[in-house]
Order: structure tokens, then C-alpha cells, then sequence
């Protein structure tokens, strides 16, 4: 039988050659024309520990990293008894037998990763052994690979020829270890290449290359996980005259020193996590009341306090939306794909100009570390927003009236002082009742500026409807379409413009029976924004520290339609 | 602001240090604008909060730009400020419950960094707007409202923290002696790099500090403030810990250093670096 779809768990220490795997495997069959997602998890530690990295390889768009394994390659015997209940009926194993021996239970076949690297001249060829096994047992020609690697190691370095030399051998051994298994998964179908370019970008890397493209000019940003990522990409690609990247000595460093950034004139962002955020919120409060653009991306990890630093959760919306004290309702854009990361970079930093205000980016661990084929960005077609600049005399009212006005930057007229206390038109303090009125209305009325971006909506016919958020796209759009075509009446709407909405979008929503919202978190926060505005959400919510699965969500849904069902009709 | 401001409704207290702290902003400000031919528009002013913060409101010439932000984080909006346009003169005014207390974390990497930016201090040894809670530099055994029974902690000492931090221009001075002050923040702002210009500005309602500052004869009250001599060379880090180390406060300038400020050391870095092409980078990552 063909096969669409093959799913690999790479599974072993820290250092063993996990992410390597994975990514040369999504990266070699990317470059024939297959689509790849890998994801990755580690523990917190700078050596070693338990970590796994995931590769689904297919012939169409790859919308999750896959439920069942097709493999696991398990590099020692912790990894293999931790994963080995997540290989399918017709999936195999290859284990290590230089860490540990398995008997012969047909489902599995051991091979000594190291001594076989070794006899290759290339102690770290050990990824490539495995991969020359993995192409014998889907049938994917070894050229893809041999090609993979030697574009991969000419570096221009005296020793290019020998590495790619040792690598190809390595791919030639374990694919000989393969065959001598007799085990076959049935070939796999040969790809359709795209008649497009394409990049293989991570999360964290696509929101830096859309922020690049609308004209980032600062990021200050402090290390944290899973957004260090960013900081360093920012580091080496955000050069040249009027541009700085630069590390911060706390994030309450970064986020009042972007303000100042985007104060005097320039498009500026910060990056940071789930504490990092917290840390940030008086800052926000500052730019929202003295209005002045800026972005912060938080990347999610798990839990409150240090929490799950490593792990992937979607519960930082609520604060993200309410970050600190007063009326504060902040702009939020939470990507779902890698190519929606690249688009929420531009988006990010073009709302904060459009309304002169903090935008927070809303990404998430396992987008961060997932790489994926993606249409490569036509630079050409992206338009950078440009800030409505005050070009009068001095004497400028900045802040009068009741929507938003054009912003002066220091070194030209139009002295003001952009105040944190609430302020009259120059923003000198004052405590006048109808100033405060005015000036809240002013502050959200400025949202109304951002109300007009794009949704999807499939099957709006249909009363009952999934709506998910962030990352959770993925697995809940797969889970749709297996639904779909299963026979049930359900609509699809999405959007990353989570605050605030489309307008025509909380409309679709409102008229719906049911909204069904699957997120990563306990207390089920988006359902809880939406019922705020009249929709009829309701959450199916996971806190395990990673992302659906397609099965899982496909019989939550129907169960809760079944509830929902139940509920309406008289017993 | 220029003209009075029916909204705008804070006073300083009558006799209050920051009135003689603000003759000598604006002298220096309208002293650099004669000296600099540039317009004042190129001056951004950034506060913290309390009585010192509503400096950038009051300040009587023409008007430069300001922040007025929250409790203790001038320090990195004026870098924010002075990084992304290094052709700025920024000036940080603050007290020392903001800039000691709440904000000292910001001090050391500024100093570190030698951020092109003026700090004007106004020290008067406690939290006046709030209505007179201990300070840092509240003096021990002390009693405030916050410390009905005497202060419990040491006062920390200004003056030494920055040269210890690595601060390029320390000058101590009081608000009182408006000339000395005023061409103090002149010299300061001109001086490439981190300054801070400490000023003794008591609190007339909470902690009335004039007469130990300047004495009384009369009363047989010997002055703590004294002027630091003539002589002193003010690149010797030594002397100026000498100087500390005297006690009482001493008015003058204590240490001035001179190297490259953080906006010169990225400048220099930056031009050695291209500028990247966007098609290339996006194109670095085609598969």
C-alpha cells in the first residue's frame, strides 16, 4: 500500500543527534517537493536529558506532527519504553543496540548507531545511519538524501568533501541495516514539487523575518526561553545604519526602553516569555496611556511562575489582552502556522503605527521550535506601515480630541510630554474628570483602526463551529476535515487578530449555536473572551505541556456536539 | 510648559530644593541652545514620578520634549531614546526614592555601557509627595512615617555607589547654589557619556535640610556642605573616593572619565557591518 504520510519520533539524550535527525529529515525531503513539520521538546538543561523531536513527512500541507508513528528511533532504552505506546499497529522501531537489546517481537529491529558512525570516519554521522534506514523503509530514493548532504556540508571548508563523503556512507549502512530487517512500510507517494519557491523557517524566525520586513529598526530584548531564539536572530540580522539589536539587563529594561525607542521615532519590538511578560506590564500600561507604538512578542511556555519553561501552552492570552491595572485591553495578534508567524511580524509591528500603541505578538513554544516548508515571503508585495508624523510648528496638542492624531518625534517641532498620568492635549497631568473620560474613549477608540483584517470561514451554513486559537490551529483544522468527512455539520472560522476581532467575524460568531474552542490551557480563556461578547463558546481545553492531537480532538468534539444535541432536544 | 496651565494643577511646596533645581535646567538648556545652534526640539527630558518627575512639566523656557513615565525606569527609557536617535540630548530627572530606590537596578548597566544621557538627582532624603516615608538616603535611626520607631537601615551613600558602578561624570552639588548648579548640567551634558549630577534639594515640609547643608552661625551649626578644592583632579578615581570618604557633602565635580560612550561603540561596530539585504536573508533559508 502507498503511503501520504509518514511520521517519525526521533527519541534520546540531549546531544545525541535527536534535532539533528528530525530537521535533516524534514529539510531533505522538503527540497524534493514533500511538505515537513518537525517538533522538538527538551528538558531544561544545558546537557543532555530526556528529549524527543518529531518529523511528518507528506504529500500535502502538513497541519500537525502526527498522532501515530510510523517510526521511533530510540537512541537509548528510557526513550524507547517512554514512547514506544505511540507507535501505530503497522509502525516499527529502530533502536541503538550499542545503549540496549530488545528480543525479537517483529516490531523492531536494533542497529549499533555509533560503532556504524564510527566506521564511517564520522563519529557524528550517527542522524545519517538513521535516515539511510528510514528512506529503505518508505522507499524514498537515497539520492534525495545523498543531495541533502552535500549541500548541507559544502561550507567551503578544506574538510567539505570528506564529511560529505563519511555522511553518504552513513546513509548507504543504514540502509543496508534496513534491508536486512526485512521490514517495509510500504513506499511512500512520490512528492508534487510546488511550482513555487520555498523557505524552511522556525517560528521564531518567521515572526523575525516579517518584523524585518515591515521595517523593524530595534529589538531589545532579555534571554529567556523559548524566545532567546529571537533575540539572537535579532542580534545578527537586525544590522546596518539606524538599526540596533541589543541584549537588555531585564525585561523591564526591554519594554521601557523599546518605549523609548518608539517614542522618538522608530519601529521597535522586545521579545520574551511568560515571566519576562508578567514583568512587562506596567511598561505596557505606560505605552497604552501615553501612546506610543511598540511590540512585545511573547513567546508561551507552560504554567504560571517558571512553570513549564521548555513546554508549550497557550495561557498567557488573558494577560497578554489585560496586562496590568486600569481600562487596558491591548492588541493581540496569535499566529497559528509558521507562515502566519511571518505575517504576524509584519502585522505586529504595522498595527503598532496604525494605532500608536503596544501590540502583543502571541506565539508559542511549539511554533518557536518547529520547522516547516513555507511559500518563500515576495518582499516586493509586504507594505510596511508608515506613522502618521506630526509635521507642524511647536505648540503641537498631541493628545486633543477623541481619536487617534498625528505623532511628533523629538528632533523636530512639536514638543509634548508623553505622560503615564493621565494628561490634556499637551500632556501636562491632570485630574479633570472630562479629561479622563476623553482620554479613555480616545485610547480605545483607536482600536477601532485595527478591526478589519482577515478570517477564514468554511461551511458557515452550519449552526455549530470550530473556532481555534494560535498553534492549535493546526490540529484542530485536521481534526475539521476529518470530520468534514465523516459526515458532521460543523463550520470552521478562524483568525490570529484576536483582539480585536474582525467585525464581521463576531458577527459570524455571534449567530452560531455553538462555538467550539480548543486551547492549550485550564481555565479555557478565549471561550471565556468570546462569551464576554455574546457568542455561545465553550472551551475543550489540554495543560499538558504540548499540542492536541488530531484523534483526541476529533472525539472531544463530537462528544461535546453530542452534549449540545442532547441539551436542545426534548427527552 | 511655556504658558500657565489652568489644567495642570501641582505645586512644589514654598522654599521647595527643585524651584532652584529648575532655574538651573533652564539656564542650562537655554545655555545650550545659544552654545550648540540647535533647536530645543533636539532636548528630550525624561521623568519618573513624585515631586522631581513633574520637573518636565514646569520647566519655564522653550519647551523641550519629555516622558513622564512611571516609578523608577528613566533610566531605560532615556536609553531607549538616546539609541535610537543618538543626535539627542536626553536629561533623566529624578529623586532619590526613584533613581536609589525603585530604579537603582538600572544604574550599573548604564554605567556599563557609558549611556550618552545627564541624570539630574534631586535628593531630599525622602518620599515627599507620598507624605514623608524613609528614603534611601533617610539617615539611620531617623523618624518618618514609614518609621514611626527610627529608621532601621544605613543610609546608602550616593556619591560613592556611582564611582563604585563605574559612573563617567559625578558631580555633587546643591539646589540653592542655582549658578553652580547650572553650569554643572551644562558641563554634564556636554560630557560624552553617563553623568550624574547629584543635588542636595530638601524638602521644605518633610525633611528641612537647609541648615545643616549650609549651617548657622548664629546657631552655632557648622556646615556639612563644603566645596571640593580647586585642585583636585577630577580623572583620579582615588582622589574622588577621597574625597567620599571625608564625609559631609562635598560640592563640585568628583570624577570625570573619559571613554567611548555606548552609541560611539555601536556607531564604530555598525560600520563594519553591512546592512542586510531582506531578499538575501529570506533567500538564506530556501530549501
Amino acid at each position: 500500500m502507498k503511503k501520504n504520510d509518514f511520521v517519525v519520533r526521533f527519541a534520546g539524550e540531549g546531544g545525541q543527534g535527536v534535532v539533528t535527525s528530525a530537521e535533516g529529515l524534514a529539510q531533505a525531503s522538503s527540497q524534493v517537493g514533500y511538505h515537513s513539520q518537525t517538533f522538538a521538546t527538551f528538558p531544561s538543561q544545558i546537557l543532555g536529558g530526556p528529549t524527543w523531536t518529531q518529523t511528518r513527512v507528506s504529500t500535502t500541507e502538513v497541519l500537525s506532527s502526527g498522532d501515530e508513528l510510523d517510526v521511533l528511533v530510540a537512541f537509548n532504552e528510557d526513550a524507547y519504553e517512554s514512547h514506544k505506546s505511540d507507535v501505530g499497529k503497522t509502525g516499527v522501531v529502530i533502536y541503538n543496540t550499542g545503549e540496549f537489546q530488545l528480543d525479537i517481537d517483529g516490531e523492531s529491529f536494533g542497529m549499533p548507531f555509533d560503532d556504524l558512525a564510527k566506521s564511517t570516519g564520522n563519529t557524528r554521522a550517527a542522524n545519517m545511519i538513521v535516515i539511510g534506514a528510514l528512506a529503505y523503509l518508505v522507499n524514498m530514493p537515497q539520492a534525495i538524501f545523498e543531495q541533502f548532504v552535500t549541500r548541507r556540508f559544502t561550507r567551503g571548508r578544506p574538510n567539505d568533501a570528506e564529511i560529505i563523503k563519511s555522511n553518504i556512507k552513513a546513509l548507504s549502512l543504514g540502509r543496508e541495516q534496513a534491508e536486512k530487517s526485512g521490514f517495509s512500510l510500504g513506499a511512500l507517494v512520490p512528492p508534487n514539487k510546488p511550482d513555487y519557491e520555498q523557505i524552511m523557517v522556525n517560528g521564531n524566525v518567521a515572526i523575525g523575518l516579517g518584523a524585518l520586513s515591515a521595517g523593524l529598526d530595534v529589538y531589545i530584548g532579555y534571554p529567556i526561553s523559548p524566545s532567546t531564539s529571537l533575540l539572537i536572530w535579532m542580534e545578527r540580522n537586525l544590522s546596518g545604519p539606524g538599526k540596533l539589536a541589543y541584549q537588555s539587563s531585564s525585561e523591564i529594561e526591554s519594554i521601557t526602553s523599546i518605549i523609548g525607542a518608539g517614542y522618538a521615532g522608530k519601529k521597535s519590538m522586545t521579545g520574551t516569555a511568560g515571566p519576562g511578560f508578567s514583568l512587562m506590564s506596567e511598561g505596557l500600561g505606560l505605552a497604552w496611556m501615553s501612546e506610543i507604538p511598540c511590540v512585545v512578542t511573547n513567546v508561551q511556555r507552560g504554567g504560571p511562575s517558571t512553570g513549564l519553561p521548555t513546554k508549550t501552552e497557550q495561557s498567557d492570552l488573558l494577560t497578554a489582552m489585560f496586562p496590568g491595572h486600569g481600562d487596558v485591553k491591548l492588541p493581540v495578534i496569535a499566529p497559528g502556522t509558521i507562515e502566519e508567524c511571518f505575517n504576524a511580524g509584519i502585522a505586529a509591528v504595522n498595527w503598532a503605527e496604525r494605532y500608536q500603541g503596544p501590540v502583543v505578538l502571541l506565539s508559542e513554544m511549539a511554533l518557536s521550535e518547529r520547522q516547516q516548508n513555507i511559500p518563500k515571503p515576495d518582499v516586493a508585495n509586504i507594505n510596511p506601515e508608515i506613522r502618521k508624523i506630526y509635521k507642524g510648528e511647536n505648540g503641537y496638542q498631541r493628545y486633543e480630541g477623541w481619536e487617534l492624531s498625528p505623532m511628533p518625534v523629538p528632533g523636530t517641532p512639536g514638543s509634548y510630554v508623553a505622560n503615564g498620568s493621565e494628561h490634556d492635549g499637551m500632556g501636562d497631568t491632570t485630574h479633570l474628570p472630562e479629561r479622563h473620560v476623553q482620554m479613555t474613549n480616545r485610547r480605545f477608540s483607536k482600536l477601532k483602526l485595527l478591526e478589519n483584517e482577515s478570517y477564514e470561514s468554511v461551511n458557515p451554513q452550519f449552526n455549530i463551529c470550530i473556532m481555534p486559537w494560535g498553534g492549535s490551529k493546526g490540529p484542530a483544522l485536521e481534526a475539521y476535515e476529518k470530520l468534514i468527512e465523516s459526515g458532521e455539520k460543523i463550520s470552521w472560522l478562524y483568525t490570529m487578530f484576536l483582539n480585536p476581532l474582525p467585525t464581521e467575524l463576531l458577527q459570524l460568531l455571534k449567530d452560531k449555536e455553538l462555538v467550539l474552542v480548543p486551547e492549550l490551557n485550564y481555565m479555557g480563556q478565549f471561550s471565556s473572551i468570546l462569551r464576554t461578547y455574546g457568542v455561545r463558546a465553550e472551551s475543550i481545553t489540554q495543560f499538558t505541556g504540548l499540542p492536541f492531537k488530531v484523534r483526541d480532538l476529533c472525539s472531544r468534539i463530537v462528544e461535546k456536539i453530542k452534549q449540545h444535541q442532547q441539551g436542545r432536544m426534548p427527552s | 510648559m511655556s504658558v500657565k496651565n489652568p489644567e495642570y494643577d501641582f505645586k512644589w511646596c514654598p522654599g521647595c530644593g527643585d524651584f532652584g533645581v529648575r532655574r538651573a535646567i533652564d539656564g542650562a538648556l537655554k545655555q545650550r541652545l545659544i552654545e550648540t545652534e540647535r533647536p530645543i526640539e533636539e532636548n528630550v527630558v525624561v521623568a519618573g514620578i513624585g515631586c522631581s518627575g513633574n520637573m518636565v512639566h514646569l520647566l519655564e523656557g522653550e519647551q523641550p520634549y519629555g516622558i513622564h513615565g512611571i516609578h523608577g525606569r528613566s533610566l531605560p527609557i532615556a536609553m531607549g531614546v538616546k539609541m535610537a536617535n543618538p543626535e539627542l540630548n536626553v536629561l533623566v530627572v529624578a529623586g532619590d526614592g526613584d533613581f536609589l530606590s525603585i530604579g537603582m537596578e538600572h544604574i550599573a548597566p548604564q554605567a556599563a555601557r557609558n549611556l550618552d544621557v545627564t541624570a539630574v538627582i534631586m535628593d531630599n532624603g525622602v518620599y515627599g509627595l507620598t507624605k514623608g516615608q524613609s528614603s534611601p538616603t533617610t539617615k539611620i535611626d531617623e523618624i518618618t512615617s514609614s518609621t514611626p520607631y527610627g529608621k532601621q537601615e544605613e543610609s546608602l551613600d550616593p556619591l560613592r555607589l556611582y564611582l563604585t558602578l563605574g559612573v563617567s561624570y559625578v558631580g555633587s552639588a546643591l539646589s540653592s547654589k542655582v549658578k553652580d548648579l547650572t553650569s554643572m548640567i551644562g558641563e554634564a551634558m556636554s560630557h560624552r557619556g553617563f553623568s550624574i549630577v547629584h543635588v542636595q534639594s530638601p524638602c521644605t515640609t518633610y525633611n528641612n535640610t537647609y541648615e545643616q547643608l549650609k549651617g548657622n552661625a548664629k546657631k552655632g551649626i557648622a556646615p556639612i556642605a563644603w566645596n571640593i578644592p580647586e585642585d583636585h583632579d577630577e580623572t583620579d578615581l582615588s582622589e574622588a573616593y577621597r574625597i567620599v570618604d571625608t564625609g559631609g557633602v562635598p560640592l563640585g565635580v568628583l570624577y570625570k572619565s573619559d571613554r567611548p560612550s555606548l552609541d560611539q561603540r555601536i556607531a564604530s561596530k555598525s560600520e563594519k557591518m553591512k546592512p542586510r539585504d531582506l531578499n538575501k536573508l529570506i533567500g538564506s533559508y530556501s530549501i
